[in-house]
């Protein structure tokens, strides 16, 4: 044969020359057939290294590469791409894994350095039958369809907008502004959370490059970088969008009752009317409201109507129904943002069991001016709290629920502390287990809390009871701690107690995600590209992430997080076109029998039947090489290109010689 | 001399093949018997592949893919299932323990499990024994494997052509 591979070891440092004997596996690679030279360096992916196997290439010396190193998902795109520059088809080139699937997960040196030889002959007799592929260009839809409403959706699309791009921003709510809508006072500079947000969701709804869909959900997404399909679910708001002014009318005369009712000062703790027709909350993009189904006395029972009746502008429409809309877009970046731990499961922490026990979620809602306490904070019955306790991680930093820091809860626990303080001058306790303050201005703000007469108290709280001990206790939430710097466990009478919930990735995120093929860790988050320098990419490419989808994040990470997202977003865009795989499966039209079973086989309806010439014929375009197709033909007839069988078979041949 | 199993690993690119990496970068320690070949989704792997790898002397095979509904190209792992429920159905004909050949679903952010299952899936193996058929398998399976090899160098040349 004519084959000259040319093998490359690399040392990366210590990461592989510490377990893998490298002057055995060069000996060794230097036997293998076709190799016609094998070369070591410190690191392979560094410019001199690089530059060994361009040179080697110019030289004539090879016509083959492959470069034992790190993973192929770290640095074939770097390999493959010395290769185009050396004039060789990225195609003959393989890559050994010597470093994560070998000298890091293995402890004896002899067999690791047996291992990493069985890789790399694996690789060298797998190059041997690669071939040369061509790649094809893909052009990329100039269109943006970013997920997610929140604040991170909100500064995405704004800086794709503003750049002159078309967005299509989709809420599943009937309101941008997600969970910062919600907010009173943002930590630590005590900005007005509307005053800094309301400005930001106006621009969005005017923008005349930002198709606003909200109470919308993702139904369907195909296709993939450059152009993908999307289909979307707008979902019946039961009032015409086109005809109302958002006047109010409607849910001032609203018979209905959206909120739960608890019988108490509590019960209608929400920033817009309780109704069943409602709006979030008064400053909503879009202003108009929606009827909630499951509570409106007309969707019930039929009889009632009195909204309808006294709309002036006749807006209500309850024959109204759920639309598809279909989209065509280039890159989606997803921000579904996150949801409050439940804290409910925690029975020792009494929620929902004792009025006085809040969410973090419920108790900014009750200090949001234009929440229905008009921001006073106030126990169940009506009165003031004479005391109020802060329990840090709740549902986070707890082996039963989430392992991981939610980053945001001691920050904003110190901001409710300053926020108690300042409006009622109620006793506060902060029950911490570490305080976290690890943001510009944070510990300063930390230290400002600490002149402010807030109790301080080092300790995960045990319980919340409502059973006394002593006299003092009577009547009042019981909060046991042990106080770890003190060396003893209290008992703290308080009115009230608020649960620091910690963050989780949104329920809806695993069903969007499944949709764009991305993959959820284990924490429920999305894995991004990677963990240090990808963190706003995926491994899907055209999809890219912002915000708490990804990990907890406080507001000025997210908005930066976005801004990332939507940079990345533009220079795919500015690029027009797109290289995409070219490994997909090809049929023999002489092999093929024409049974039609690959059609069935393919996700992407990639593969038709040709009537005329009586077989299977695959469109390149959809297909994504998988290689599921390959696999199941009975006749041989298609081959993966790039994962052939007899190159798979080489590569087995390979790993088994020794 | 002490039996050490060789066994070839079938992972998918997306999911099972970064969950090992991520073993990797977490340094976490696992039996050095594993070699692993990389596909791009479990719905690949052809039974051949994994018959080809016992012939070839391996005493174990492990295929892994996404978890159900994770699959990067929507259900391959499906179909990775079907064949491997298949192909332990064949597998006693040949004289091979369906217990050499493992389906697994590991996901791209469980490498501490891919350590685990390698680790067990070893200690299995070592308990089996080295896979004693492979001579009356070769001769067993000679015609198959054979006929099939003809046939994909002839598609190769045909491709190269």
């Amino acid at each position: 044969m004519s084959e000259r591979i040319g093998v490359y070891v690399c040392h990366c440092g210590t990461n592989i020359a510490g377990k893998v004997d490298i002057d055995k596996v060069v000996e060794f690679a230097k036997g293998l057939d076709d190799v016609t030279l094998v070369r070591e360096y410190k690191f392979m992916c560094s410019d001199p290294g690089q530059s060994l196997i361009q040179k080697d290439i110019e030289d004539g010396l090879i016509n083959r590469v492959v470069v034992a190193s790190c993973s192929p998902l770290m640095h074939e795109k770097t390999f493959r791409n010395v290769c185009t520059r050396g004039g060789l088809n990225e195609y003959l080139f393989a890559m050994a894994n010597i470093r994560e699937q070998c000298s890091w997960v293995h402890v004896d040196e002899a067999q690791t350095t047996e291992k990493a030889k069985d890789l790399i002959e694996a690789s060298v007799r797998r190059v041997a039958l690669q071939v040369p592929l061509t790649k094809r260009e893909v052009p990329i839809n100039p269109q943006t369809l970013v997920i997610g409403g929140g604040i991170a959706g909100i500064q995405a699309a704004l800086d794709l907008a503003d750049a002159g791009k078309k967005v299509i921003l989709i809420e599943k709510e009937p309101s941008i502004g997600g969970h910062m809508a919600k907010f009173d006072k943002t930590f630590p500079t005590l900005d007005c959370s509307a005053c800094i947000l309301t400005p930001k969701m106006v621009s969005v709804g005017q923008h005349e490059n930002i198709e606003l869909l909200s109470w919308s959900e993702v139904e369907d997404i195909s296709g993939y970088v450059g152009n993908f399909n999307i289909k979307i679910r707008k979902k019946a708001r039961y009032v015409d969008a086109e005809l109302c002014n958002g006047c109010g009318a409607c849910w001032e005369k609203c018979p209905g009752t959206r909120v739960p009712r608890k019988g108490n000062v509590h019960e209608k703790l929400s920033l817009g009317p309780t109704t069943s027709i409602y709006m979030p909350f008064m400053q909503a993009v879009p202003a108009i409201p929606v009827i909630d189904t499951e509570t409106c006395i007309r969707f019930k029972n039929g009889k009632c109507g009195i909204c309808a009746a006294v709309c002036e502008r006749n807006a209500i429409k309850y024959d109204m129904e759920d639309e598809i809309v279909e989209f065509e877009v280039g890159n989606i970046i997803l921000a579904t943002g996150f949801q409050t731990f439940d804290p409910e499961p925690v029975k020792r922490y009494g929620y929902g069991r004792f009025d006085n026990v809040m969410t973090a979620i419920e108790f900014e809602i009750m200090n949001c001016a234009s929440g229905n306490t008009g921001g006073k904070i106030l126990m169940a019955d009506g009165k003031e709290p004479k005391s109020i306790g802060i329990v840090h991680c709740v549902g986070s930093r707890d082996k039963h629920y989430n392992e991981y820091c939610s980053r945001v809860c001691c920050m904003y626990a110190l901001k409710y502390s300053h926020l108690i303080k300042e409006k009622i001058d109620a006793e506060v306790y902060e029950f911490y287990i570490d305080l976290r303050c690890f943001g510009k201005g944070y510990e300063e703000f930390y230290d400002r809390l600490l002149g402010e007469d807030v109790r301080f108290v080092r300790g995960k709280v045990a319980e919340v009871t409502e059973v006394p001990i002593e006299e003092a206790e009577k009547g009042k939430l019981v909060v046991e701690v042990e106080d770890t710097l003190v060396g003893m466990v209290r008992r703290i009478p308080l009115d009230m107690v608020v649960l620091c919930t910690g963050l989780e990735a949104h329920e809806s995120l695993p069903d969007v995600a499944g949709l764009c093929s991305v993959s959820i860790g284990k924490d429920g988050f999305v894995i991004e590209k990677h963990p240090k320098l990808g963190p706003v990419a995926t491994a899907t490419d055209g999809v890219f992430i912002a915000g708490c989808c990804q990990s907890p994040k406080d507001i000025p990470d997210t908005v930066a997080q976005a801004s990332a997202a939507s940079s990345a977003v533009l220079s795919m865009i500015t690029r027009e076109k797109i290289e995409i795989e070219s490994a997909t499966a090809s049929v023999d039209e002489d092999k093929c029998s024409g049974c039609k079973l690959c059609n069935s086989l393919c996700p992407y309806l990639a593969i038709k039947y040709d009537e005329e010439k009586g077989v299977s014929v695959v469109n390149e375009a959809l297909c994504k090489g998988c290689g599921t197709c390959a696999a199941g033909c009975p006749s041989n007839a298609i081959s993966a290109k790039h994962f052939e069988d007899r190159q798979i078979f080489a590569e087995i041949k390979g790993i088994l010689s020794a | 001399m002490t039996f050490e199993p060789k066994i070839v690993g079938f992972l998918c690119n997306w999911c099972s093949y970064t969950g090992a990496d991520l073993a990797g970068t977490a340094r976490i320690k696992y039996a050095p018997n594993i070699r692993s070949v990389r596909v791009m989704c479990s719905g690949r792997i052809e039974p051949t592949f994994i018959i080809k790898a016992l012939f070839e002397g391996a005493d174990g095979v492990l295929i892994a893919g996404c978890h159900p509904g994770d699959c990067h190209y929507q259900e391959g792992n499906y179909k990775a299932l079907r064949r491997h429920r298949l192909l332990q159905r064949i597998l006693p004909e040949y004289g091979v323990e369906p217990e050499r050949v493992r389906l697994e679903w590991i996901a791209a952010s469980e490498g501490e499990r891919f350590a685990t299952i390698v680790n067990e899936f070893t200690e299995q193996i070592r308990e089996l024994g080295p896979l004693g058929v492979k001579e009356s398998l070769a001769e067993a399976m000679k015609d198959d494997i054979d006929h099939h090899e003809e046939h994909i160098e002839e598609s190769g040349a045909a491709n190269e052509a």
